[in-house]
């Protein structure tokens, strides 16, 4: 079937854009970097409809592996390189690559008046290959290699700015920030081997599913929650949620790729894939649902004072993510990947819009600044509605679909869980309304041609007046905004059902959905209020509640906190005691030391070379002497 | 092979090749002139053939013979080219002081 083609399109995209992007004309970069991942999405549809997956039946029951060679073999250990596919990764794959190509599609009208044009393809390339092995893996080393890569590919992108301070110091805390989550993931992948001696997905899940349900040993519950110190470093999870936010610094087709539809689900998708040694290791599965709902909920309460577009929607993905993880914690499993491709769509289509308006504002982010773009950019405004109603689980859009598949599950495991997540989703809709109200309707708050290029995107090439984007821009956002608006409609719980359960659907829609949409709308009619109707209010709360305000607003220091905790005495501690004492006097002391010795040395020997022969034959008279002396003393030459 | 009286012992000619192989180190070290410092390491050779002899005769091996003959050849030729070497080097310096010749040096 011939998996490897589906990574490997756009890894021979990175490398003929990475080596030879400088000598190509735009129109080649175009060609190859969105053709590479479009041939990749045609193959996975190819490859599922070989496998059954658009006709009738039951396709893809069993697991379809191919095995390529054995990677690494040593003792009993035996890693092999391996793609495999069942249902969950079939979703995955068609969200990667169809979301992926409509982003590329966009990047095209977005980055064109960008330096480094074939760098950003390259390395949007190189993501897309990484996600790939990330999902087809069929073991954890290989689900490792993907995992580290779109880590690499995230970092230079978010940097990709790197001549800005802050794009580069936001690439670094992103890769840094992962490392502590890799930490514990390496260290789960380890537990595994040591306890099953395989990585192999099928070996492992199949020893833990013959475990009788009730064992649940120390070390499960230990490699459950290893793993999930990986998916909060990946998936933006308290407490390692905080590169997130700074990670809009990079593109905004990056934001909306990596750092919304696909890379950071990745935790997800792992947690997921694994479910079946959370399912022993209940205790670690509640661990993910409390982490998942408190994300959930301060992450909302963060993006309801940014003034930031960009921030406001990454701050919604961080939410989001929670809820997925809320999903997974509490036993719906399916209802979490649900999740992951409804906000795939919807959230990549509420960043594109975002950039759309950013390319509209020539670079400005600042919602306070915008206004009044509902004329000026019709499309934008109509599909950032449509992923606005999405995300705010308005029905019969899709965000509806998975996120109430969640909150009954919720529901059903503990109803305190279910309210915080309903007051959650109130605070969604009002947040993410509140963006679109400020940015399309009012009064214009910018003056044509006053823009300074100073956005954070370095996206100014002054203009006039806001303008629409070009058709590679709007046709993927036409795209996206049908899909967040149907989407609902692919029942990925049913699809998935063979590989986990789904509790029994109930006939009619369920007072917890209508509760929740209730305050969705609630959210929206809160939002309309303020920043439509009377627009005093909301400074008024904001005045009222001034230490709350001023906590969410900074986001409860926690980046203060973290500095002050960890960074700042890292950077102290590095600099005064190791680089101060340690590097320059003892690592530097040894180096030079060792040098300054055998110069010393030196000049006394070099008082031997005289140039008169007569005393080198006295030196080798000397040494002759010393040597018989020594060979007699130890007893002769025999 | 001859027999040698019984009066002198074996260890005398041991004895005349130790003392002939001092003197030519003696000459090496302390004499300027190259022609006696080359005439010192012919001395020294020489020495160290008596020595191969005395041994030869006493373990009754041929060994030593051979060696001598072998050294007596290398000191022939490097007599030679040594005798051109200082020829050479007194037609381009107007001296044989071993000490002024260290222009190698620095």
């Amino acid at each position: 079937m011939q998996l490897w083609l589906i990574p490997l399109l756009p890894l021979a995209g990175f490398a003929v854009n990475g080596l030879l992007g400088r000598r190509l004309s735009k129109t080649a970069i175009n060609a190859v970097a969105a053709g590479s991942v479009l041939l990749s999405f045609l193959w996975v549809l190819k490859t599922l409809s070989a496998l059954g997956v658009f006709g009738g039946g039951n396709p893809l029951e069993q697991t379809y592996v191919e095995h390529y060679f054995t990677w690494i073999q040593s003792g009993a250990l035996n890693i092999g390189v391996d793609f495999a596919i069942d249902r969950l990764t079939a979703v995955m794959l068609m969200i990667v690559t169809g979301v992926g190509f409509l982003i590329h599609v966009y990047a095209i009208g977005y980055m064109a008046h960008e330096g480094g044009y074939y760098r950003f393809f390259a390395y949007l390339n190189l993501f897309m290959f990484f996600m790939l092995v990330l999902v087809l893996g069929a073991n954890f080393l290989l689900l490792f290699v993907g995992w580290e890569g779109v880590g690499l590919c995230s970092y230079l992108l978010i940097g990709f700015y790197f001549s800005e301070k802050f794009a580069t110091d936001a690439g670094n805390k992103a890769f840094i920030v992962n490392r502590i989550g890799d930490f514990g993931f390496s260290l789960a992948v380890f537990l595994i081997v040591v306890h099953f001696g395989s990585l192999d997905f099928a070996t492992v899940f199949g020893k833990v599913q013959s475990m009788p349900v009730e064992s649940t040993a120390g070390w499960m519950t230990a490699i459950a929650l290893l793993l999930f110190v990986g998916a909060t470093g990946k998936s933006a999870q308290i407490p390692l949620y905080v590169w997130l936010p700074d990670a809009m610094a990079g593109p905004t087709p990056v934001s909306a790729l990596i750092h919304a539809a696909t890379m950071v689900t990745a935790g997800v998708y792992m947690v997921t894939r694994s479910s079946a040694i959370f399912l022993h290791a209940h205790g670690a599965l509640e661990v993910v649902a409390i982490i998942g709902l408190a994300t959930a909920f301060f992450a909302a309460t963060m993006g309801l004072a940014q003034n930031d577009i960009k921030k406001v929607y990454a701050y919604s993905t961080v939410s989001q993510l929670g809820y997925m993880f809320l999903g997974l914690g509490t036993g719906a499993f399916s209802a979490g990947i649900f999740h992951v491709m409804t906000h795939a769509f919807f959230k990549a289509l509420l960043f594109l819009g975002a950039g759309s308006v950013i390319h509209a504002m020539s670079g400005e982010q600042d919602l306070r600044k915008m206004g009044g773009l509902r004329k000026y950019t019709p499309i934008t405004f109509w599909t950032l509605l449509c992923a606005s109603v999405a995300i705010a689980g308005v029905p019969p859009f899709s965000g509806y679909h998975s996120k109430d598949a969640i909150l009954a599950s919720a529901y059903e495991y503990a109803p305190w869980m279910y309210w915080v997540g309903v007051f959650t989703a109130g605070m969604t809709a009002f947040y993410v309304f509140r963006a679109f109200f400020l940015a399309f309707f009012g009064e214009p708050r910018w003056k044509a041609d006053a823009h300074d290029a100073h956005g954070h995107d370095a996206h100014g090439h002054g203009h006039g007046a806001p303008h629409e984007s070009p058709p590679s821009m709007w046709i993927p956002l036409a795209v996206l905004a049908v899909l967040s608006l149907v989407g609902g409609y692919i029942n990925i719980p049913k699809w998935l059902e063979p590989m986990f359960k789904v509790a029994p659907e109930e006939s009619g829609i369920p007072w917890t959905a209508m509760v929740s949409v209730a305050a969705g709308l609630t959210g929206v009619a809160l939002a309309a209020w303020f920043y439509l109707i009377a627009p005093a209010i909301p400074e008024g709360l904001a005045r009222t509640f001034s230490t709350p305000y001023r906590w969410i607003y900074n986001k409860y220091f926690v980046d203060e906190f973290y500095d002050s905790l960890v960074v700042n005495p890292t950077v102290d501690g590095s600099r005064s005691l190791l680089w101060r004492v340690v590097d320059a006097g003892g690592i530097d002391g040894i180096v030079n030391g060792a040098g300054k010795t055998v110069r010393n040395v030196g000049g006394i020997l070099k008082r031997m070379q005289s140039g008169s022969i007569r005393s080198y034959a006295a030196w080798v008279v000397l040494g002759s002497i010393v040597v018989i002396v020594a060979i007699t003393m130890a007893g002769g030459a025999r | 092979m001859p027999q040698l009286p019984p009066s002198v012992p074996l260890s005398w000619y041991l004895a005349l090749s130790l003392i002939l192989f001092v003197l030519g180190i003696a000459g090496f070290l302390f004499r300027r002139n190259i022609i006696t410092v080359f005439m010192s390491i012919e001395l020294m050779l020489n020495a160290v053939n008596l020595s191969f002899i005395t041994f030869s005769y006493k373990l009754k091996q041929v060994d030593g013979h051979i060696f001598s003959f072998f050294v007596m050849v290398v000191a022939a030729a490097e007599a030679a080219v040594g005798l051109a070497i200082i020829l050479t080097v007194f037609k381009n310096r107007q001296t044989l002081e071993i000490d002024e010749l260290s222009s190698l040096k620095n």
